[in-house]
């Protein structure tokens, strides 16, 4: 197997990480880092999806399946081993976005969005009116265990989770790395700029849509699982819609350019709401507010836009004339 | 042998409007079939029935044989009958390699790979014999958006003639490009037909385009064939020179200068 | 048979109220091809405005029914008109024309901004308005107690819905519109001025959040997020009516509206559940909604 750039780069990075958090980085910077690359997996999901034109409003919905399953699995099944815990919810993940798949393949644009939204939030009011899982409270997540290693609060379990999480970053980056440049993900890219063409190529946009959805919602669910790690605690807010908004939110702050992209963009959005947050309570959604829209203005391509802008694609000619007459808008039978 | 294509009693109408009215059409290995009629006339609506982008009212469609009404596009591209589009259908932005190489995968199976890179070495280097083959190399690493309207007519036509089809559809391959270029565009595109044995149909305004490649016309008004045969037949018929070709001699002086020019070049 | 009726009464109720909400989201959709994330929020400063004016005219204790609903049609008006225009003619005009996905984001930008914005204007303190709603007092109907403001709610939905359609459909300004809903090129080279028809029908859509907020601000506590809450429930009852139509923004309220009451009544654990179920039931069968139109594919 050869290494491109990118992926020997993932391996610096996340061994970088990993001795910096180990043997450097204070406790709370650790427990920041982690969350923000667990969320930024989750971001990732919804990356997956806007690649393929689609923008998910309703992501949180396997974020909250990853987290709850982790909770669920060591609550009700006395399961204890962290790792089984997380294969859980992407299973769980896998096979509810397998079943609303079939449904959600069919929607494009705005219909998609809101459909998406829709489900999240159906799991939300289920969620809220189950006493056995705390309401709108949710519950505390089980001590677990790691290879073997009970793992019981503390900075032992910081620790422990902050490695989990650079792992599982590292290696879906390394994942959807190949992914993006594959037959599958790069049809994906085709779906988005004309899926007219791509079914007169003798493809089925729609297969590979569901595969994609699918794919994007074990990537997320796996995000849910390991903030539920994280933070020891999971509720119902991880289904409901603003938190979807804040991965849709996370993923245009970094843009689709690159697999490191949704973790930047996740660690600045995080560091920043945390001094926001402090400083100016009641102002701090107006600051996404206004940083949101300067993203669409100014910086359509994201964060990593600035990294990339000087470098190569400089178009021949700006003429983007040819995509209004491709799009084909609204639901599809 | 049965005919590539054939359609019985083909009908569309939406709503009250007849846009394909009992078209018989058969369509034999090796010829090169010419479509000609207003706009309006039921050309298009013709190819987007024959490739399953649209339900007839009622009819039957076979290729080789075969039913394949009722399929989806895809699967009747599969089938081996592709078409190309009045307004080039590409990625935008994509480059006009990763055009090609997508279509070429495409090609190659239904169900893409995950993990297996899109741009293999064959993959790459065949795209780009088909890009010197439709003189559009100079493209290559260039975004579909900074391509001249031209060239983008060709690379639809290419990433159409890349599954090696039985037969190909061209709605209009000259439409939206400049006179000048419309006799080597076709050139390019007929060279390339006669290499691969393709069959071909294709909708034409331009009367000397048709009559310098076609071996049978088809001709369309409002939603009927009202002539098919050799060009010169056709083009001779009464009501063709009525309601279709004297149409456009008297309205537009300007596609007759068009093809003037069309026949200068080539 | 009586807890029958009370899902219908419920149900009618609660589709008013949720007719009130969607009809301005759906309105400014059908026009302008924008789903307004923010609708929500315009809704939320609707009772915001109107509690805070309530709150004023009853501050020495004493004050008519009638007038209150006179000020809490007052204030949906002034904050619909005056944050509308502000939005419009400050951020949103200069987005026109973009994809309609991004215009979703705009606007969920927008909300953003508008929800903090709230907080620093109102803060986050409840605000009261119940002078209007139990001035009215109760009625029992059939056995059962309801709340005459609620049945005023049926009438004012009514009201609005007619006078919506009569609107589009009978006076040529709504011909007009009709128009730009149906080709915006074609209206353009009719002669409509389109944007300014955008300026007028994001007011007319931002003063029926509003109003829904002010109509609802006696029954709830006004509070930071109820906005954020109503928004999705317009988004369903648009959803499955079909986006852009009067009509189907009607029969997705009631739909819905009942379909609560009944789970309320017979199975409060899918309260929330059905609402979303009935809307992804209705998509799965027909796409494009009850009432909405299919559009038309081009190549």
């Amino acid at each position: 197997m050869r290494l491109d750039k990118t992926e020997l780069a993932l391996i610096g990075l996340a061994v970088v990480l990993l001795l910096g958090g180990l043997f450097a980085a204070p406790g709370w910077l650790i427990f920041l880092l982690t969350v923000a690359l667990a969320k930024a997996l989750v971001v990732q999901g919804v990356v997956m999806q806007m690649k393929a034109g689609l923008v998910s409003f309703g992501q949180g919905l396997f974020y909250c399946v990853g987290g709850y399953a982790v909770g669920m699995g060591g609550q009700f099944l006395g399961i204890s081993a962290g790792l089984v815990l997380l294969a859980i919810g992407v299973v769980a993940a896998v096979v509810l976005a397998m079943i609303l798949g079939l449904l959600m393949t069919r929607y494009r644009e705005i219909y998609f969005a809101m459909l998406s939204l829709a489900f999240s939030m159906i799991l939300y009011g289920v969620l809220v009116k189950s006493q056995e899982l705390g309401s709108t409270d949710g519950f505390n997540v089980n001590s677990w265990t790691l290879l073997g290693q009970t793992i019981s609060g503390g900075e032992q379990a910081t620790h422990a989770v902050f490695v989990l999480t650079v792992i599982a970053a590292a290696a879906v980056a390394f994942f959807l790395n190949r992914y993006y440049r594959s037959s599958v993900g790069m049809t994906c890219e085709a779906i988005r700029e004309n899926e007219v063409r791509v079914e007169y190529l003798g493809l089925s946009p729609r297969w590979i849509n569901y595969a994609n959805y699918v794919a994007a919602a074990a990537v997320s669910a796996l995000g849910g699982g390991l903030t539920a790690l994280a933070t020891g605690h999971v509720d119902p807010d991880m289904a409901y819609w603003t938190t979807s908004g804040e991965f849709v939110f996370i993923a245009l702050l970094g843009g689709t350019g690159s697999v490191f992209a949704p973790f930047l963009a996740a660690i600045v959005f995080s560091l920043v709401r945390t001094y926001a947050i402090e400083f100016l309570p009641n102002a701090w959604q107006m600051i996404l507010g206004f940083t949101l829209l300067g993203i669409v203005v100014f910086l359509p391509k994201g964060l990593w836009s600035l990294f990339t802008r000087a470098r190569v694609d400089a178009p021949v000619s700006a003429a983007p004339s040819s995509t209004s007459n491709t799009r084909t808008g609204g639901a599809r039978a | 042998m049965s005919p590539i294509l054939e359609t019985r009693k083909l009908n569309k109408s939406f709503g009250a409007v007849t846009a394909a009215k009992d078209l018989n059409v058969k369509i034999d290995k090796g010829e090169i079939v010419g479509v000609i009629g207003a706009n309006g006339a039921g050309k298009t609506t013709f190819i987007n029935m024959v490739t399953g982008y649209l339900p007839p009212t009622s009819g039957e469609i076979f290729m080789d044989g075969k039913a394949i009404l009722g399929l989806a596009p895809r699967a009747i591209t599969r089938a081996g009958l592709a078409r190309s589009f009045q307004v080039a259908q590409l990625f935008p932005e994509l480059t006009v390699l990763d055009n090609l190489v997508i279509a070429l995968a495409a090609a190659e199976s239904p169900h893409p790979s995950f993990l297996k890179p899109l741009h293999t070495k064959a993959r790459v280097a065949k795209a780009e014999e088909i890009l010197a083959e439709f003189k559009v190399a100079s493209y290559r690493d260039a975004r579909v958006t900074a391509v001249p309207q031209g060239s983008r007519k060709l690379i639809d036509i290419a990433m159409a003639m890349i599954g090696n089809p039985k037969m190909l559809l061209l709605d209009e391959p000259t439409s939206g490009v400049s006179v000048d270029e419309k006799g080597d565009l076709m050139d390019t595109v007929m060279a390339a037909v006669r290499h691969h044995g393709l069959t071909v149909l294709f909708v034409e305004h331009d009367m000397e385009v048709v009559r310098r490649y076609v071996s049978r016309i088809l001709a369309f008004y409002s939603g009927e064939i009202i002539a098919d045969g050799p060009p010169d037949a056709v083009l001779a018929n009464e009501r063709v020179r009525e309601l279709v070709t004297g149409h456009t001699d008297h309205k537009s002086a300007s596609q007759k200068g068009a093809a003037q020019q069309g026949s200068s070049v080539a | 048979m009586l807890s029958f009726f009370a899902v219908l009464i419920d149900g009618t109720i609660y589709a008013s109220w949720l007719f009130l909400v969607a009809a301005g989201l759906t309105v400014i959709y059908g026009v302008m091809r924008i789903l307004n994330m923010a609708h929500g929020s315009f809704y939320a400063i609707g009772a915001y405005t109107a509690a805070s004016a309530i709150g004023w005219y009853f501050a020495d204790g004493s004050g008519s029914a009638g007038m209150s609903f006179l000020i809490l049609i007052g204030a949906a008006l002034v904050a619909g008109l005056v944050v509308g225009l502000a939005v419009e003619r400050g951020l949103l005009q200069f987005m026109y024309g973009r994809d309609e996905i991004l215009m979703v984001i705009i606007t969920y930008a927008l909300l953003l901004i508008l929800e903090d914005g709230m907080k620093l204007v109102f803060g986050v303190n409840p605000y009261f308005a119940y002078q209007p709603y139990t001035a009215l007092g109760r009625s029992t109907i059939a056995g059962l107690k309801v709340s005459n403001y609620d049945l005023v709610l049926i009438g004012i939905a009514i009201t609005v819905g007619v006078a919506l359609w009569a609107w589009l459909e009978r006076t040529n300004l709504g011909k007009i519109l009709r128009a730009v809903i149906h080709d915006r090129e074609v209206a353009r080279a009719m002669g409509v001025n389109v944007r300014r028809m955008f300026t007028l029908t994001f007011l007319i859509g931002t003063t029926l959040g509003a109003l829904a907020g002010a109509l609802t601000a006696p029954s709830i506590s006004v509070v930071p997020g109820i906005g954020v809450e109503v928004i999705v429930l317009a988004f369903a009852v648009v959803v499955v009516g079909g986006m852009g139509s009067i009509e189907g923004a009607a029969v997705g309220a009631l739909l819905l509206g009942l379909s609560r009451a009944a789970a309320v009544h017979f199975a409060p654990q899918f309260e929330l559940f059905v609402i979303y179920g009935v809307m992804s039931l209705v998509l799965a069968i027909r796409p494009q909604g009850l009432f909405g139109r299919t559009l038309a594919r081009k190549i």
